[in-house]
């Protein structure tokens, strides 16, 4: 294949942008792996190179936050908060797609609508019922308000990736006698994996990433998710400690940047499928 | 294409219920009790829109005097600022990307880099900007003071006149990656044909662009503005982590201020004011989105 002039300075020019792109997350490496007395003058000073990983452990074991736990917390709340919207979701999804009743399509706006509207709106009403129901400072209320939160762009995509589907299986099979559940888990969820896979990603990184929500609901300091033990770890008023700061976000950030590179089809797949296609 | 639907059975209630109570008791009724409490006093009594005066004449929330210079804003200016500067410089770089990487080697490790910025927590992004605007540490500070200017090379989060421009520009760094994303799927739609025809027409990569490739991207800008629009008013977590609001204010949004009205000052009401507000700018910026989509 032959090169042409104009090719190679467009990638010199892709590669230059990405390598700009990345800077702030190496800033951050850097600032995790190397002592604060080394990169004082900029982490892109190279005269001294001592990297270690005495951050990482100290964030990780320590001893008012450690990051472990929040780590573990994380995947308590993130775990049932994907699982249970998605076969809610799905299952909805299944009945806007298929079923047609009077109010469907006005229940169907509805649920569009509710996916623009911003978590501020809903957290006051909600912190009043958790603290009434004692709800504060236990994960079931994390995990109800992110599973309804999820809900409604889940129950769009999934009802848009259904229509896709083929009818006529599922008539065959309703011939043959068989219930709209049957249907929909013995022949049309088996059909959906990869849709269901794009679901899973998205909400598991939306949940896993969320900040606010845990903040509102959980204030017991061994209870707390990863993404609020970062900024106690090293955030303080007059001082910041940047390297253990650094190696805390590097460890939260960690777990969505593998399921990104893991599974980065079904996650752009989610991300633009029911923007693009018609 | 019509598709065909089954007309409904007797079970089909149960289809929906689920999801349907979920978002009834925790999406719905709870954004309807904040409207009903916008209207409350902190005893409980009916004062009509005095919350609303109230809230709006804050200077953190609407700060008009101040207004032909720099920020303290106040939140509502905040935001918009934040919409008219994030808005056409993440479009427009993430067009740029797209089109440039269409036919790069490599190109899908450069997308995934400049996609780390949509999948990292929003409370480490805000670190993150924190660590890049500190003076003498921070790239960028370094960057302007190699280049000479001064009032650029101070920690940016320190003074009112940068902060919330530190915020601006980061929040294009990392939210650029969803415009990308968006219109390399709709480029990856457009047959090659129209792209060979064109060049046996002799038509040079601007009119291509300018003809081809713009037209048949337009539905997709609806879908980048209203997402992006949205990501501006709900910004909340890079602002908690890198300003916390200031210094004076001078970096507060919408989402911020709620939060502070509600569980920092225990101001139940003045932040369902705000949260109402919220919910009707975000209402308003979706309805083309959801005219497009109930069209199609």
């Amino acid at each position: 294949m032959k090169l042409s002039k104009t090719t190679i300075i467009i990638t010199i020019i892709a590669w230059s942008v990405a390598l700009l792109w990345m800077l702030p997350f190496l800033g951050v490496f850097m600032a995790a792996i190397r002592p604060f007395s080394e990169i004082i003058r900029g982490w892109w000073i190279f005269d001294r190179f001592n990297p270690s990983l005495n951050n990482f452990m100290e964030a990780w074991n320590h001893p008012a936050f450690p990051l472990s736990r929040g780590i573990l917390n994380s995947f308590i709340v993130t775990i049932p908060s994907t699982i249970i919207p998605l076969f809610v979701g799905a299952l909805s999804g299944y009945g806007f797609a298929r079923f047609s009743f009077r109010i469907r399509s006005y229940l169907f706006l509805m649920i569009v609508l509710l996916m623009a509207m911003p978590q501020q709106s809903v957290v006051v009403p909600l912190f009043q019922t958790m603290v009434s129901l004692r709800l504060i400072n236990n994960y079931l209320s994390l995990v109800l308000v992110h599973s309804a939160w999820g809900l409604p762009w889940i129950i769009l995509f999934m009802r848009n990736f259904f229509s896709t589907l083929p009818i006529e299986v599922e008539e065959a099979a309703r011939v043959d006698g068989a219930s709209d559940f049957k249907i929909f888990y013995k022949i049309v969820l088996p059909m959906s994996l990869p849709a269901l896979a794009s679901v899973v990603v998205l909400q598991f990184m939306w949940v896993w990433n969320d900040f606010f929500i845990a903040t509102i609901f959980i204030y017991k300091d061994s209870m707390k998710v990863a993404t609020q033990l970062v900024p106690l770890l090293g955030l303080g008023v007059h001082h910041v400690d940047w390297g253990l700061l650094s190696a805390s976000s590097i460890i939260v950030m960690i777990v969505p940047i593998i399921i990104y590179v893991l599974l980065q089809k079904y996650y752009v797949k989610g991300m633009v499928g029911w923007t693009v296609k018609g | 294409m019509g598709r065909k639907k089954i007309t409904a059975r007797k079970n089909f209630p149960l289809f929906f219920s689920p999801a349907i109570i979920l978002i009834l008791f925790l999406v719905v009724y709870p954004i309807l009790q904040t409207l009903f409490l916008s209207f409350l006093s902190s005893s409980g009594e009916f004062v009509g829109l005095s919350n609303y005066s109230e809230i709006l004449s804050r200077k953190d929330i609407l700060n008009v005097e101040g207004f032909p210079k720099w920020p303290p804003l106040g939140a509502l200016i905040h935001n918009t600022i934040w919409i008219l500067i994030h808005l056409p410089l993440s479009m427009f770089s993430g067009l740029a990307l797209a089109i440039t990487l269409k036919d790069v080697k490599g190109s899908s490790i450069v997308k995934s880099v400049i996609f780390l910025g949509m999948i990292t927590p929003m409370i480490v992004a805000g670190i993150m900007l924190r660590y890049t605007f500190t003076e003498r540490v921070g790239i960028v500070t370094a960057f302007f003071d190699v280049l000479g200017f001064e009032g650029l090379s101070k920690t940016w989060m320190a003074y009112p006149n940068t902060a919330l421009f530190a915020l601006i520009f980061g929040s294009v760094w990392l939210w650029t990656g969803f415009s990308m994303i968006v219109y390399s799927a709709g480029l990856a739609t457009i047959p090659k044909e129209y792209y060979e025809a064109a060049k046996i027409d002799g038509a040079g990569p601007f009119k291509t662009f300018r003809r081809i490739t713009f037209p048949l991207l337009r539905p997709l800008n609806i879908v980048v503005i209203t997402m992006t629009v949205l990501y501006d008013l709900k910004i909340f977590d890079i602002v908690w982590a890198a300003t916390y609001g200031g210094p004076g204010k001078a970096s507060t949004v919408l989402a911020f201020e709620m939060w502070l009205q509600a569980f920092y000052f225990f101001n139940f009401n003045g932040a369902a004011v705000i949260a109402t507000l919220l919910t009707l700018l975000t209402s308003v910026v979706t309805i083309p989105m959801i005219r497009y989509m109930v069209r199609r």
